[in-house]
C-alpha cells in the first residue's frame, strides 16, 4: 500500500491535495463536485474505491449538505474533510459560520475560481476572501508540494487543543489545482496525533449543542472563537516548525524572498506570489531593490513589518466599494501605503513580466486595475 | 402489550407552549429510542422547547444545526458512527418548514444515498417557531400569518415524495396515539437504512384551539380521515388500527374544521375541495390494501 | 529554461501528452511543470498546454509567451490558430503529419502519430491515441531520454502497446 514510504513524483495541485488526505486517513469525507475541484474528489474517491483510503465517502447533493454532513461527522470525534470551489464555497456560507462556532476542525480545499456572472472557472480569490469573517483559518498555497505539505500540517493545526477552528487550505484553480509539478510525499507517522475532540458527543454524558443562547452567553462564544484565532499563531508556528525538522520543508505565516535589503516589496497570494519572485530576479537585475513578500496566512493575517519600503500590493480579489481586499487588510494592520494592483481577477493573464512593470510604475497610495488603465 | 419505558429523555422545564404536542410525542420518541442516540434538531420549535444555554431540558444529546441542513448533518453522523463501529442511533425531529420546504433537498440526498437514520417530521402544518407562517404543508384554507384569507394551495404531499425514494420505512403517526408512535418509532429502528415518519401535531396557538384540546383534534384530524395512519415497511402498506375504523365509518369533516380557529374563513368549495381530497387518498389506499402491487 | 507549447484539439490527449512529457523530464531528473490552459472547450476544439524543462524549481505559472519549440498533434488547427506566435527564431516545431512539410526559419519534424497509433490499433472512442508515440518523437528529439518516456508511459497506462507506439516514432523519426 503506497503512504509508507516517501515518494518522488509529479503531480497537480488537485492530485497532490488528495494524496496528503489518503496519508491522514479522515474517518470522513463529504463533497460535491466543482470545476476546478472535481479531481480531488474524483481521485478521493477513487482511492476509498480501491482501498488505499479507509474514509467513509459521503456523495452529497451539495455543498451546503458537504458541510453540515462534516459538521455531524466531526462532532462525533471523527476526522473530516471536504474540498470546494467558488460557488460551492458560497453555498456553503452558512454552514461555515457554523462550522467554527460549533468548533469542529473540519479541514477543507478550496480551489480558488472567480463568481458569477458571468460564468467563469479561472483564478481568483474573491470565493475566500468572501468568507473571510466566518471564523475559518485560512492558507493561501503556491506550488504543488506546499500544497500537500500544508494540507497535512492542516489537520494538525486546526485540530490543536488550543484551536479548534476550521481550516481552508486555498489553491488557485486550474494555475495550481491542474499544473503539475515535483512531489515529494511524507510518511505522516505520529505528525499527526489522534483527533481528541474534547466537546465530542458523548451519549453517556447527555449535551445540548448550539441551543437558544441569549445576549448575556452569546459573546462569549464569539470571543472564544477570536481567542483561539490568536492562539492559532503560535500553534502554526509550532506546526510548521516541526514539520520543517522531520521532513525538511520550512514554512511560515509569510514568505519572504530577497526581502532582507529591499527597498519595494511585492506583495501578493497564491501562484503569483511565486511569480512574483521571478518578477524581482529582473528588477534587481536592472538595479531595482525588490523583494516578494508571499502571504501564506490570511486568517489569522500576519503581523506585518513593512517600515521604510515601498510597496506594491497584487489583488486578485476586491472589496467593492472598498478595496483590493489584501491591500485593505495591509492598510489595515500596517503603515504602508501601498500601491494596490487589481489584477488576475477571472484567470486574467498576468505574468512576471507585468508585475515587475507594476514596480517600475507604482504610485504609492493609489489604485490600478490592471488591463482597465493606468490611473484611477 | 407495548411496555412504554419509566425513563424520562425529557425533564419538566421545557419551554413549550401549554398543550405542545410535538414535545409530548417527542418524550414517545424518546423513549422508543433509548439512551444510546443523537437527536439532530435544525431550526423548529424543539429548537425553543429544549431551553435555554446554559440549560437543557433533554438528557439525550441534541445537536441543533441550521434550517436545511438537519438530513445532512445526520448523514455525516451516521457515516462517522458506522465508521467506528457504533450503533447509536441518529434520529432527526424536524418541524415540516425544515422538511417538506427548506430542507428538502438535504432529505432527499440523505434518502437517496441510504443514510442510516430515522427522520420524524412533526408537522404542525406551519412555520410554528417563527409565528405560524405558511408552509408548504399548510392545509387548503387554513389562515397562517401570510395567508391572512386563507390558504389558497393545497397541502404538499410529502409522503408521496418520500415513498418516491423507496425507503425500508415509512408511516405516518398522531401525537394523539402515542403508543401508535411509540410502536413505529420502535420498528422504524429495528430497520437499517433511511426511515421516515411523518407526525402530525396539532398547535393549539397555530390551529386557533384551547390547549386541553390537543388529543381531541388530533383524534378527530384522524377520525375524519384528513390524517391518515399507516406504514410502509419495505413497500407494503398497512393501515393502522384508528384509520382502519375511520375507513368504515367516518366523522364528518366540519366537527374537525369547526374547532380550530384557523378555518375560520373556509370556503364551501374549500371544504368540498378537502373532502374530494380525504375521499381520493382514503379510496387510494383502500384500493392498495385490496389489491397490493406486485 | 525550455518551453514546450502543444497544440491539439479537445479530446485529443494533448493535456495528457503535457503531463506524460513533465513527468518523463523529471524522471530524467529534471524539473518540470505542465500546465494546460483550459478553455470552455468541448471535443474537437483547439486546446493549448504548456510544458517547461529546467534544471532548477520553476516558478512561472504564467502562460508560455516565446516557446523553444511547439508540437502540433492535430496539422489541421493551423487553419485555426497562428501555431508559430511567439515561437523563437530556430525554434523547433514537431509536427504529426504523414507527409513531410518544412517552415522556413524553423526547425521542423514530421513524423506520422496517427498512423503508428492506427497501426498498433491504439485508438480509444474512435480517436486514435498520439499522445504516447508523442513522447517517442520527443525521446528522438532530444528533450527527454527514450527510457525516460518508457517509464511515464508505464506509470499511467498499462497497456504495452503504448510503449511500443513510442519506440515506433522513435524510429520513424529522421532528424
Amino acid at each position: 500500500m503506497r503512504g509508507e514510504t516517501a515518494m518522488q513524483l509529479i503531480a497537480t495541485g488537485n492530485k497532490a491535495i488528495a494524496e496528503a488526505v489518503r496519508q491522514v486517513n479522515p474517518e470522513v469525507v463529504a463533497a460535491y463536485p466543482i470545476t476546478p475541484q472535481t479531481e480531488i474528489v474524483e481521485q478521493i474517491a477513487a482511492y476509498v474505491s480501491d482501498g488505499t483510503l479507509a474514509s467513509q465517502y459521503i456523495p452529497v447533493e451539495s455543498e451546503h449538505s458537504a458541510m453540515a454532513a462534516c459538521i455531524g461527522a466531526s462532532v462525533t470525534g471523527a476526522r473530516t474533510f471536504t474540498a470546494t470551489s467558488s460557488h460551492g464555497l458560497l453555498y456553503m456560507h452558512e454552514m461555515l459560520h457554523w462550522a467554527a462556532g460549533a468548533r469542529v476542525p473540519v479541514v477543507m480545499a478550496n480551489v480558488n475560481r472567480a463568481l458569477g456572472p458571468g460564468w467563469n472557472v479561472w483564478a481568483e480569490h474573491s470565493d475566500a476572501f468572501s468568507q473571510r469573517d466566518t471564523g475559518w483559518l485560512q492558507v493561501f498555497v503556491s506550488t504543488v508540494q506546499e500544497a500537500y505539505d500544508t494540507t497535512i500540517m492542516a489537520f494538525r493545526i486546526a485540530e490543536h487543543e488550543d484551536v479548534l477552528l476550521p481550516l481552508m487550505v486555498n489553491l488557485d484553480g486550474f494555475t495550481l489545482s491542474h499544473t503539475m509539478q515535483p512531489l515529494e510525499t511524507v510518511v505522516v507517522g505520529d505528525f499527526i496525533p489522534p483527533l481528541h475532540l474534547p466537546h465530542a458527543i458523548d451519549v453517556a454524558h447527555p449535551r445540548g449543542y448550539g441551543p437558544l443562547t441569549g445576549p448575556d452567553e452569546f459573546f462569549r462564544f464569539r470571543w472564544d472563537i477570536e481567542r483561539s484565532m490568536r492562539d492559532a499563531r503560535k500553534v502554526i508556528l509550532d506546526v510548521e516548525a516541526d514539520f520543517g525538522k522531520r521532513f525538511g520543508r520550512q514554512y511560515g505565516p509569510i514568505e519572504e524572498y530577497r526581502c532582507e535589503d529591499a527597498d519595494i516589496l511585492l506583495i501578493a497570494m497564491g501562484t503569483f506570489g511565486k511569480e512574483a519572485e521571478v518578477a524581482v530576479d529582473d528588477l534587481r537585475r536592472e538595479g531595482i531593490k525588490a523583494g516578494s513578500l508571499r502571504v501564506r496566512w490570511f486568517r489569522p493575517f500576519p503581523v506585518l513589518d513593512l517600515s521604510g519600503r515601498d510597496v506594491v500590493v497584487i489583488d486578485r480579489g476586491y472589496s467593492f466599494g472598498f478595496g483590493g481586499v489584501l491591500t485593505r487588510s495591509i492598510q489595515a494592520t500596517t503603515k504602508a501605503e501601498p500601491f494596490s494592483v487589481i489584477a488576475g481577477l477571472g484567470g486574467q493573464e498576468v505574468t512576471y513580466r507585468d508585475m515587475a512593470g507594476f514596480v517600475r510604475n507604482r504610485r504609492p497610495g493609489e489604485e490600478e486595475w490592471f488591463g482597465v488603465n493606468t490611473i484611477v | 402489550m407495548t411496555e412504554i419505558p419509566k425513563e424520562e429523555y425529557i425533564l419538566k422545564c421545557t419551554s413549550a407552549c401549554a398543550g405542545c404536542s410535538s414535545t409530548l410525542s417527542l418524550r414517545y420518541v424518546l423513549k422508543a429510542a433509548g439512551p444510546d442516540m443523537v437527536l439532530v434538531v435544525p431550526a423548529c420549535c424543539t429548537s425553543v422547547i429544549q431551553g435555554t444555554y446554559p440549560r437543557t431540558a433533554m438528557n439525550i444529546p441534541v445537536y441543533n444545526i441550521a434550517f436545511a441542513a438537519a438530513a445532512a448533518c445526520a448523514s455525516g453522523m451516521s457515516a462517522a458512527y458506522r465508521k467506528k463501529g457504533v450503533k447509536t442511533r441518529v434520529i432527526v425531529y424536524a418541524g415540516d418548514g425544515g422538511t417538506v420546504d427548506i430542507g428538502l433537498q438535504a432529505l432527499s440526498g440523505a434518502f437517496e444515498r441510504g443514510t442510516d437514520f430515522l427522520y420524524i417530521c412533526y408537522d404542525n402544518e406551519a412555520y410554528g417557531n417563527t409565528g405560524m407562517q405558511r408552509s408548504g404543508s399548510t392545509p387548503l384554507g387554513a389562515i397562517t400569518t401570510t395567508t391572512p384569507g386563507g390558504k389558497v394551495h393545497p397541502k404538499k404531499d410529502i409522503d408521496r415524495i418520500i415513498e418516491a425514494h423507496n425507503p425500508p420505512y415509512i408511516a405516518t403517526a398522531c401525537s394523539a396515539y402515542p403508543l401508535d408512535l411509540f410502536q413505529k418509532v420502535t420498528k422504524a429502528l429495528s430497520l437499517e437504512g433511511p426511515k421516515f415518519i411523518h407526525l402530525l401535531a396539532p398547535c393549539p396557538p397555530g390551529w386557533r384551539f384551547p390547549a386541553e384540546k390537543t388529543v381531541e383534534v388530533g383524534k378527530l384530524a384522524v377520525k375524519t380521515g384528513s390524517w391518515i395512519l399507516w406504514e410502509r415497511e419495505h413497500g407494503t402498506l398497512q393501515v393502522s388500527g384508528p384509520s382502519r375504523a375511520a375507513m368504515k365509518k367516518r366523522v364528518p369533516l366540519d366537527e374537525y374544521l369547526k374547532m380550530q380557529g384557523r378555518f375560520r374563513n373556509i370556503t364551501e368549495q374549500q371544504k368540498q375541495e378537502l373532502q374530494r381530497n380525504i375521499d381520493r387518498a382514503l379510496a387510494r389506499i383502500a384500493c392498495e390494501v385490496k389489491q397490493p402491487c406486485s | 529554461m525550455y518551453e514546450i507549447r502543444i497544440h491539439s484539439r479537445g479530446g485529443q490527449g494533448g493535456v495528457t501528452a503535457a503531463r506524460l512529457l513533465a513527468d518523463a523530464a523529471f524522471r530524467g531528473g529534471k524539473y518540470a511543470t505542465a500546465s494546460p490552459f483550459y478553455g470552455a472547450e468541448r471535443r474537437g476544439a483547439p486546446v493549448v498546454s504548456f510544458v517547461r524543462i529546467d534544471d532548477r524549481p520553476i516558478k512561472v505559472y504564467s502562460q508560455i509567451q516565446h516557446p523553444d519549440m511547439v508540437v502540433v498533434l492535430d496539422p489541421s488547427i493551423m487553419e485555426a490558430v497562428d501555431i508559430f506566435q511567439g515561437l523563437k527564431s530556430e525554434g523547433e516545431i514537431l509536427l504529426n503529419s504523414s507527409h513531410p512539410i518544412t517552415f522556413e526559419g524553423y526547425r521542423t519534424h514530421c513524423v506520422d502519430l496517427t498512423g503508428i497509433a492506427i497501426a498498433r490499433t491504439l485508438v480509444v472512442a474512435g480517436s486514435p491515441v498520439v499522445n504516447t508515440p508523442l513522447l517517442g518523437a520527443l525521446a528522438k528529439v532530444g528533450i527527454i531520454s527514450l527510457d525516460a518516456a518508457r517509464a511515464a508511459i508505464r506509470g499511467m497506462f498499462s497497456d504495452n502497446r503504448n510503449v511500443q507506439a513510442a519506440e515506433d516514432a522513435y524510429g520513424e523519426l529522421v532528424l
